[in-house]
Order: structure tokens, then sequence, then C-alpha cells
């Protein structure tokens, strides 16, 4: 749905060539084509008129460069700005003096007892022993949802006691913040931490708006009462113009020191991690990428940019293809599936190797764009897990030539034998195929025409 | 039929009031306010189109629907010889209301339990507009169940069972990580033994994106249907008013899979306009049913596509 901000560049260009340097009247269609992909990622209006300006000043004047063509090279002026906004290297957690103390603040629903979970989690994989709190006293149920979440990962959670029956929002009454309790329960949990020997102490907080006084009170109490190392904002990555007043005002309230994104996995091209960290000047620290507890990750500024333009790493990723890649192989490949011929399990196995030579598949996974016709293929990724690719290839090895070309002959007796000739168990085996008939339905469909001549173009081999 | 019914409750502040109060709540400068009403009189210049794409664009229109509204406006302010910006912002606040209206329905009649299946990303308001519609639903005197389809979302059930307990209405659950389908089925089964007047489903919320899980969505209703033909009678996304132009993705892919009905856009009282409503409903011709504006059980109102086209100038 989303057409290549390249491509429309490229159009945008076309009538360029030849031209001696980048002026004010040849640029404008790009600029335009920018901007229109940069409000359609959500990046607030304002930081796109920003950038534009920013863009049109840089370009002006520029030799056209014979090594790549104008639009690459406008694509270039605005990768490098935009990865300049969000900072280049990835940025870390603060620690201080223990128990150090991470206060998550943010909008209702952006994922904050997730979030924490998640956080604790990660952590603990660090060698860290954090305390999980909540202090959202207000939500039904919201703080035996980070009971279970912390009991889910194996983390120490302070509970403490709350008549919830009288506190819970949502009755007929406006009722008055409960800042004693909130203070109350941080500070039994700080203590907890000290006695318990936790290193790190989490604080998941209620969920509030940012014009809710009231509660940006509470929240200011808070942060004064345990004097936290990190606040970390956490903000959804689907959020839209309002990303710039919300993060603004708990930025002015709070003094953030970094910002999560959370939902990271679904379409959204997440343009609000600019307006965020253009309001804020904070970096972001981690994104969620998933609903399991282990589904945080530390957050790649380059990476984002990529995901905005509708881009992905496509241009590292033809790289490293080009450099590892048998070009006869992967074109014959492409012809053949493509052209409807169908695809066996020889070509799963060969297309196995091919893509290992890439590096891991979640890792090319991630440099390809998530909308528009790689979609479909990163769902079919989504199910794969890398340590998987050798016994996946160790099960096709064990098949027959026959098998290999027919997979429907595969019976019961035949899963038995591959699932015993490589070492795997024959709910593996079903697995495979499984996945294997889901990719031929999946190149079936491309074969139709259901993806563009860019893909066909592109070359890549199979996944 | 659920929308209909809203016009027996007791007359409490209008959904105007609330955007009112609401948008009072953002504080917004009297200074402001008063250049607004000075822009009244003045001439239509390049800047005040750019004003404009800018008040559409900050409340999330998107710019395909942005430019075409505008492209509209300057057609029609052409033909009718627009002279001032009020009667230009009157112009373009009828043209945004024919989208809106372009997508209401009317309301379809039902017979036995209405089954109202509530679906939509993690974290938009789900559960709590459940309890909002079910206090609704029972200040009219209706019976409602509630059903606790949310089997994955740790303290999910619970959350339902506190909002059970406050409108007095009844909660069939399972155990955490059962099946959906299970518990739809026992509840759908539960209100044609009782003649229940409405059953409410809250799901878990899902990333549009993830297939295995969409499909879960289609399984419910295929069981809903088996069990009461015709359910479920409406099928709504709650959408929270901070989202961006990732909301018609949204509606699409759950319109696809649970076959929506209508929106329910979540926390406008803060200071998301929600405007990407708008291009839902010109692009898919989906009508907002439902507005959450606070955390009280009465901030739940049906939509106004008047009320809500003034609030993105005010």
């Amino acid at each position: 749905m989303f057409e290549n901000l390249q491509d429309k560049l490229q159009r945008a260009f076309k009538n360029l060539r030849g031209q001696g340097t980048l002026t004010e009247e040849n640029i404008g269609e790009a600029l335009r084509e920018l901007r229109l992909a940069l409000l359609e990622a959500d990046v607030n209006f304002k930081v796109v008129k920003e950038l534009i300006d920013h863009i049109r000043e840089k370009a002006l004047g520029q030799e056209v460069m014979t090594a790549l063509s104008p639009a690459d090279q406008v694509v270039k002026i605005v990768r490098d700005e935009l990865v300049a906004i969000l900072g280049k290297d990835t940025a870390k957690l603060k620690f201080g003096t223990p128990p150090t103390v991470v206060l998550m603040a943010g909008l209702q629903g952006s994922g904050k007892t997730t979030t924490s979970g998640k956080l604790a989690s990660w952590l603990k994989k660090g060698g860290h022993r954090p305390l999980l709190v909540s202090v959202d006293v207000y939500r039904p149920a919201a703080r035996e949802q980070l009971k279970v979440v912390a009991q889910a990962i194996g983390a120490a959670i302070y509970e403490g006691k709350v008549e919830e029956a009288n506190t819970a929002r949502g009755g007929s009454e406006a009722l008055p913040p409960l800042t004693k309790e909130v203070e109350r329960l941080a500070r039994e949990a700080r203590r907890e931490a000290v006695n318990s020997g936790c290193d790190v102490l989490i604080v998941d907080t209620a969920g509030r708006l940012h014009i809710d006084d009231q509660l940006m009170e509470e929240m200011q109490s808070l942060k004064k009462l345990l004097n936290p190392q990190e606040i970390l904002f956490v903000a959804d990555a689907m959020t839209g113009q309002d990303a710039v007043n919300s993060a603004d005002e708990f930025h002015k309230k709070l003094a953030l020191t970094g910002v999560v994104l959370t939902k990271m996995d679904g379409d959204a091209r997440g343009g609000a991690a600019l307006s965020i960290r253009n309001v804020t000047g904070q970096p972001i620290k981690f994104i969620g990428v998933g609903e399991k507890y282990d589904a945080l990750e530390p957050f790649h500024p380059d990476r984002i940019v990529g995901r905005i333009l509708g881009m992905g790493d496509i241009l590292s990723l033809i790289e490293k293809a080009e450099e590892k890649i048998d070009k006869k192989k992967s074109e014959d490949f492409a012809k053949k599936v493509l052209a409807g011929d169908g695809f066996s399990l020889d070509d799963f196995r060969e297309q196995l190797r091919q893509v290992k030579k890439l590096g891991s598949l979640s890792s090319i996974v991630k440099m390809m764009p998530s909308v528009g016709p790689f979609a479909g293929m990163q769902k079919v990724a989504d199910n794969f897990d890398d340590k998987e690719l050798v016994r996946v290839e160790a099960i096709i090895n064990s098949m027959t030539d026959h098998e290999r070309g027919h997979h429907e002959v595969i019976n019961g007796s035949r899963r038995k034998r591959i699932a015993r000739g490589s070492g795997t168990s024959v709910q593996e085996v079903n697995q495979l195929l499984r996945q294997y008939a889901q990719m031929k339905k999946m190149f079936k469909s491309m074969g139709r025409g259901k993806l563009d001549r860019r893909f066909a173009g592109f070359k890549m081999p199979g996944m | 039929m659920i929308q209909t019914l809203f016009g027996s409750t007791e007359v409490k502040p209008t959904f105007l009031d609330r955007m009112k109060e609401a948008v009072t709540r953002t504080r917004e400068s009297l200074g402001e306010r008063i250049d607004e009403i000075a822009s009244w009189n003045k001439q239509i210049d390049r800047n005040t189109l750019d004003e404009l794409e800018a008040t559409l664009l900050a409340s999330d229109l998107g710019s395909a629907t942005t430019g075409q509204v505008l492209g509209n406006l300057r057609e029609k302010a052409d033909h009718k010889q627009i002279g001032n910006v009020g009667e230009l912002k009157r112009l373009l606040k009828e043209e945004l209301l024919a989208i809106l209206k372009s997508a209401e329905r009317p309301a379809k009649r039902v017979e036995g339990p209405e089954v109202i299946l509530v679906v939509g990303v993690n974290g938009t308001g789900k559960t709590t507009t459940i309890g909002k519609l079910a206090h609704t639903l029972r200040a009219q005197g209706k019976t409602v169940l509630l059903a606790a389809a949310d089997t994955f979302r740790a303290a999910a059930i619970e959350q339902l069972e506190v909002w059970g307990d406050r409108t007095g209405a009844e909660v069939i659950k399972t155990k955490p990580g059962g099946d959906p389908s299970a518990v739809l089925f026992d509840a759908l089964q539960a209100a044609s033994a009782r003649k229940t007047d409405y059953v409410i489903v809250d799901t878990a919320g899902r990333l549009h994106t993830k297939t295995n899980l969409m499909s879960e969505l289609e399984k419910m209703t295929r069981t809903a249907q088996r069990v009461v033909p015709g359910a479920p009678h409406e099928v709504l996304l709650v959408m929270d008013a901070t989202t961006g132009q990732n909301g018609l993705q949204q509606a699409r892919l759950f319109t696809q899979s649970a076959g929506v009905t209508g929106i329910v856009l979540t926390k406008l009282d803060g200071t998301a306009k929600g405007g990407v409503v708008v291009a839902i409903s010109r692009e898919l011709g989906l009508p907002v049913r439902y507005v959450g504006v606070g955390e009280k059980q009465g901030d739940l109102l049906p939509f106004n596509a008047q009320d809500f086209v003034d609030s993105l100038f005010a």
C-alpha cells in the first residue's frame, strides 16, 4: 500500500538527468513527496516543516553526483538528517547507587505494565536483581496484572496492601487522587528493595493524561520522593500528531530521561519517535516488539529511520546480498518461482543455505521495510527461530528426492523415518512441512502478481 | 439496537458540554480564542488555507484526506465566491460532516440476545469501554452478560470482573490461557437460555498484523454465529484518539477478520482529536458509534458528528 519513497523520488527526479546541480525548482516535487511520506508516518507536521526546510537548505546547490542518482542523493541527505535528530548511538540505561530507581510514566494504554515486566526480565538477564512495584491504585486489577507478570518472569515484586475496592477509577463519581497511598507504596517498596538486596526498583505508575493536573502533581511528588535515575516515558508507536503534546507536557513536568516506544511489532511507521525526540531531546532507549516478556530491544536510531521512510535498511541488505549470494542461482530461483513453476523442498533448502550466508533470519527481516510487499514475509519469518535453520536443513536432508519434490506424499510413517534420520521429532517435521506449505502459498500469490515488479527486480533469493 | 436505546437515558450533560469541558482542560489560552474570533472576518489568503491545512493535519486526518477535503473546499469557495474566513470555515465543517454522515448506518433490529464483540489493538481501552457500555445498558434496565474472552493478558479477567460487580452484569469466564471461543460459546448459550438482552464480549488486544491472532477473531465470529444466528450483531473496534495514520490500517484489517461495524473512539478527554476516524469514514465507510471522554462509568457517549467536527476547530 505504501509506495517506496525512493521510487517516488526516482520518478520525481526523472527529468533531472543532465542537470548540474540541485535547485529549488528541480527538488520541489521530491520534497513534496518527502513531506507526504513523513506525514503518513505520523511525524508531527511542525517537525516535518522544520525538517523539510532544513533539508532544502542542505540540498540546494549540491552538485549532482555521478555515482548516485539525484534521488539517492536526496534520500541520503534525508537519512543523515533524521539520524542526526534521533542520535547516532544506542542509549544506555543509567544506574546509580543501589537501588537504582526507574520510574515508568505515560498515557493510559501505552504499555507501562508490560514494559515494566519486560524491563525487569531484561535486567535479570544482565545480572541485575530488579524489584517491581505497581503504584497504580486506580485502574481496576492493574496491580494484579503486574503481579501476574512478575510471576511469569520470575522477578521479585513488592505487593503491599491497598483497599482497591474504594480506590479504583470508573465509578460514578470522579475521585480525588490517592497520592498518600501511592507515596506509601513507593516508600515501602524502596525499603523492601534495600532489605532484600535488589539493585533496581522499577515503579509502574497509573496511566494519566498530561493535562490531568492532579495526577501530574502526584507524579512530581513521586519523583521528589524516589529521586529516580531514570524516568522513562512509555509511548505507543502508533501515536499520531498528539505525541508532541503529551511528550512535551510530561517532559516539562518531570524532566524525562528516556523514552520506550512500544508496539513496534505492528506496521505503524513510528514517526512519533521523531516527534517525541524532537520535543524532549531525550533518547529512545528501548522498543517493545512483541507480547512475550523478552520482546524488548535496545533502540537503534538508524533502523527506525528506514522504517519511517518506508524503506527499511534495504540498501545495506542489498549490499550484503550482492556480496554473499550466488547471483545466477538466485536469478534462476526468482524466475522459476515467480513464473509459477512451484517451489519444491529442494528450492527451500537451497534458499536456506543462501540465507544462512547473510546472517540470522531475524537480522535480515529487520532490515526490510515492515510495510508493503514485505509485510507478508515478516509474518512468515516471525514464526521462525534462527536456531531452527540447522535442524530444518537436517530434516530436508533426510528426505528422499521424490519427497522433496512432492511433499504431499510424506505420510505418517515417512514423517517418523525423517524425524529419526534427522534427529528431530515428528512434531518438528510437521512444523516444517506446515511452514513450507505456507511459503509455497506465498510464492504462488507472488507469482500471480500480488507482488510488484520491484520485488522481482530485487532478486532476493527466497525468504 | 444499542444506538437507539441511548435515547431513553436520563438527560445528562450533552456531548458538546463534555467536549467543551475536555477542551477547557487543554487550557487553550484565552488569547488564542480571541484571535479565533478576530479571524472570523478576515479576508482569505494563502495563509488561511495553510492554517486550515495545519489544523486538519494536527488532528490526524492524514495527508490524503486533508488534501481531498481542501481541494473540494477550494473548488466550492471559488464557485460560491466565499469572501471571508468565517464562511470558509463553515464550508470546511460541512465538508467534514458530509464524510462522517455518509458512513452512518441505520440500526438493525435484533431478536434475542444482541451480541456485541469488542476488538482492537492493545491498550486502546476495550475493557473500560465495555464497563461503561454495560453501565449504560444496565441503567436502562437491560440485562447484560459479559464474556471475558481476553484470556491472554495478565489480570484482564479480574479487570472485567470489577466492572461486572459495579454494573451488576454477570461475567462468564474461564481460566487464564483458556480458549476464547469456548468462553464465547458458554456465554452465548447462557444468554440464550436466560433470555439476556445483551452479551458484550471482551477480547484480547492484538496487533492487526498478527495473522494467527486475527484468525482467532475469525473463529470467534464463526462460533458466535453458530450459537446465535446473525451474531455478532455489532463488532466495535475500539480506537485510541491518539492513534495516527496506522488507525486506517487497523480498521482495514480488523474489518477483514472480524467484520467491524463501528468505531469507539476513546480517550477524547486528552488533547488528541482523533481525526483519523474521518479518514476511516472516507476510505472504509465505517461509522463512529461512541466516544470515550473520561474515566467515570458515565463517560461513554453516542457519537455526534456535528459536535465532533466542531471540536476539531475548538
